[in-house]
């Protein structure tokens, strides 16, 4: 009984998606709302109770379900392993997803397709749990595709819209190019290591060659910039944006764009053991930061901000993982959850207020009728600017510190002022988008639209969220004696730096954010358009990335597909095709003279193949 | 006296040239069909002379054999013939050309 534990968390959801799939269309909305929710509850209750079994906190704990593949020598059963990592990321992916389950019985209560929408979402909370705790790389894999999976059903919900469906379709091309390669690192893994599971492939760490071992990082690296948005493999996640708001707020923003973070800390040995591949996931992630944040400064769509964002915050963590501080990256991760669903679920409020108005331009002063939705949003958002003793705070803070220790005199300290930039200009998008949605003057507001705060099947989540969002950071503070950061050091076999940062190190964090706050509101104060200039159309354009992926990629992609349709398709296939049935016509027609129906002939020719055999038999 | 097996030979082979070319040059359909039993005949010939000659059975038996088929063939041959008679009023072989390609 106590072994089923683990499996029962992933089949309470599972159960969840049978019953709402198969007969939840003809079910009270309050039933499958229900269903939907409490099975993830049940998720979260199971967890915290299996959590808390001494196995975890010790080597982890395996379950072996049964033996999936064997052949040959090579042996992969199917298992689940709960040990301190896979703890904390089941923990937050069960408790903010029932939160945002909660949420989503009051956001979506006017949709037809109610059943079908808790169908799906607890069909991914199963599959997020599957790949978090998922004991092998292959069954990881699983998860990770069926994530995906979700993710396209759940981003074209509205497939009647065209925006959507191409968004959900984008979403999955671009992460098949990042699961292409993640399937061939694992491949070479599984050459390399002979084996697959967590246990087997970091015990054989030590005797992988450092240029096998960067290769097979940099492939699985590359999987996790196409699920986690990074650059280049980042464009799907705004596009993402069409889904409902609570679909935004848990799959890309608090949990499945979090699955590339995850791996990497999964595999943390083997990273650390290549040479090259944490720099480079230290680049990326710093520069994605950057660069992700510049764009949200210059979007008009609350929820793009957000999303932006979240590519910002993922880069964040990319940052913690690349700077030998997997733990920090770990508990950014934590918190990111928390404030980033807080500030999707207070966007999806301001929409379902505002009759699905989600332009920024057309929202404003929206903080006198949205009373808490506008107080959820702004602590999210100062947990995010990382305002002092907010959760954010804590977990940002730590990630730059750390960032500025490993870069120290060298060029790696790039890497830290980049983070430290944009930790500014994340304040002052912030900033600016709290202040046109929820400050003074209106916009011309349609005179049909009247805006009311949430009911409490949202406003709930949104204030357990807000109370995490401001006290999350008592899992990483120093001075409460940082639980979570002692509970993952000790899982990554770190020792813990009590010293604490240099007090100038966090002022100037602090400084920079509280800038860019400052900066934001005076900008923003009583205007609607701050104008930028030529760096803002820079930023629109994604730094010139933008044409380049319209025309270079899109472009030459639709380029060679027209070729290949008008040119090797017609010529080529259809050709050697039509060829060969071209042949065989003029072959029969030249062969039909010898057909001419009178017997003599036939005669004939048998009496000529007799002599012809018998000449033969004779004269050999 | 007795006539030298050669001489059956070469008048087999004789009459079963006539047969050949019977078949392939004549238009009738009954001279064909009897060319066709000319042909048959021929080989019995050279059956029953190398059966006397060599002092062995199976040559007989194989004629007997060959010519209980060659009724039946006739039967058979003779009936078609007569249904293509009905059928195109015509026995002229060159007229049957259906198969044609």
């Amino acid at each position: 009984m106590g072994n089923a534990l683990p499996v029962l968390i992933i089949v309470a959801p599972l159960a969840g998606w049978l019953f709402n799939g198969f007969v939840g269309s003809r079910l009270p909305r309050r039933l499958v709302g229900v269903i939907g929710s409490g099975t993830v509850a049940v998720s979260f209750l199971l967890a915290l109770a299996a959590v808390r079994r001494p196995e975890v906190a010790g080597g982890g704990w395996t379950v072996t379900l049964y033996s999936w593949i064997a052949a040959g020598g090579t042996a992969v059963p199917f298992s689940l392993l709960l040990d301190r990592l896979s703890a904390v990321m089941v923990l937050v992916v069960s408790g903010v997803g029932f939160l945002i389950h909660v949420y989503s019985m009051g956001y979506m209560a006017g949709d037809p397709a109610y059943s079908r929408y808790f169908a799906y979402l607890n069909l991914f909370m199963a599959s997020m749990l599957l790949l978090v705790l998922g004991g092998s790389l292959l069954t990881l894999f699983v998860g990770w595709e069926l994530v995906g999976l979700c993710s396209y059903l759940l981003i074209g919900f509205w497939f009647v819209r065209p925006a959507a469906a191409t968004a959900g379709r984008k979403a999955f091309v671009v992460n098949r190019i990042g699961d292409a390669a993640f399937l061939v690192g694992m491949i070479a893994l599984a050459l390399e290591a002979g084996t697959l599971e967590f246990g087997g492939v970091i015990a054989a760490v030590p005797d992988l060659a450092p240029a096998a071992a960067t290769a097979i990082t940099l492939l699985l690296f590359a999987g996790a910039t196409g699920k986690s948005a990074q650059l280049p493999l980042y464009t799907w996640l705004p596009d993402a944006m069409e889904g409902p708001t609570p679909v935004s707020a848990l799959i890309h923003a608090a949990t499945m764009v979090t699955a590339g973070v995850y791996m990497v800390a999964r595999l943390y040995p083997l990273f650390a053991q290549a040479g090259g591949t944490l720099t480079v996931v230290a680049v990326v992630g710093a520069l994605t930061a950057l660069f992700a944040a510049t764009i949200a400064l210059v979007q008009w769509d609350l929820k793009r901000v957000l999303a932006y964002s979240t590519i910002s915050q993922l880069g964040y963590m990319f940052v913690g993982l690349g700077v030998f501080a997997p733990e920090a990256g770990m508990f950014h991760l934590t918190t990111q959850a928390f404030f980033k669903a807080l500030l999707f679920l207070a966007a999806g409020s301001v929409m379902h207020a505002m009759g699905g108005i989600i332009d920024m331009r057309r929202l404003g002063g929206l903080i006198r009728p949205l009373r808490w939705t506008a107080l959820g949003f702004i602590l999210g958002a100062l947990a995010m600017t990382g305002f002092p003793f907010f959760s954010g705070y804590f977990s940002k803070e730590l990630i730059l510190e750390r960032a500025y220790e490993h870069g120290r005199g060298g060029l790696l300290l790039l890497v830290w002022i980049a983070g430290l930039a944009t930790s500014f200009v994340t304040a002052v998008y912030i900033t600016r988008a709290a202040m046109l949605t929820f400050a003074p003057p209106p916009a011309d507001r349609p005179h049909d639209v009247h805006p009311h705060d949430a009911p409490p099947s949202m406003a709930w989540p949104m204030a357990v969220l807000a109370v995490l969002s401001v006290f999350g950071g008592v899992l990483g503070a120093r001075s409460a004696g940082a639980p979570l950061l002692g509970w993952l050091r000790a899982f990554f076999g770190l020792e813990a730096h009590d010293t604490g940062p240099p007090a100038l190190l966090t002022g100037l964090t602090v400084a920079v954010g509280l800038l860019g706050i400052a900066l934001g509101s005076l900008a923003y104060r009583g205007r609607r358009d701050v104008g930028l200039g030529a760096v803002g159309v820079f930023f629109e354009r994604h730094w010139g990335l933008q044409p380049f992926y319209d025309h270079v990629i899109t472009g030459g992609a639709r380029a060679l597909g027209t070729a290949l349709a008008e040119v090797v398709e017609v010529r080529v296939i259809d050709g050697a095709v039509n060829g060969l049935a071209a042949l065989a016509g003029h072959a029969g027609g030249a062969l039909r003279r010898v057909q001419t129906g009178y017997v003599r002939h036939y005669a004939a020719a048998i009496l000529g193949g007799t002599v012809l055999l018998l000449a033969y038999w004779l004269l050999r | 006296m007795s006539v030298p097996l050669g001489a059956y030979l070469v008048l087999s082979a004789a009459l079963f040239t006539m047969g050949v070319t019977g078949v392939l040059v004549r238009r009738n359909a009954l001279v064909v069909f009897m060319s066709i039993e000319l042909m048959l005949n021929s080989v019995n010939l050279s059956f029953i002379a190398f059966a006397r000659q060599l002092g062995r059975i199976e040559g007989q038996v194989s004629v007997f054999f060959v010519m209980v088929i060659a009724a039946v063939e006739v039967v058979v041959g003779l009936a078609i013939i007569i249904a293509i008679f009905r059928a195109r009023d015509t026995v002229d072989v060159d007229d049957v050309d259906l198969l044609r390609g």
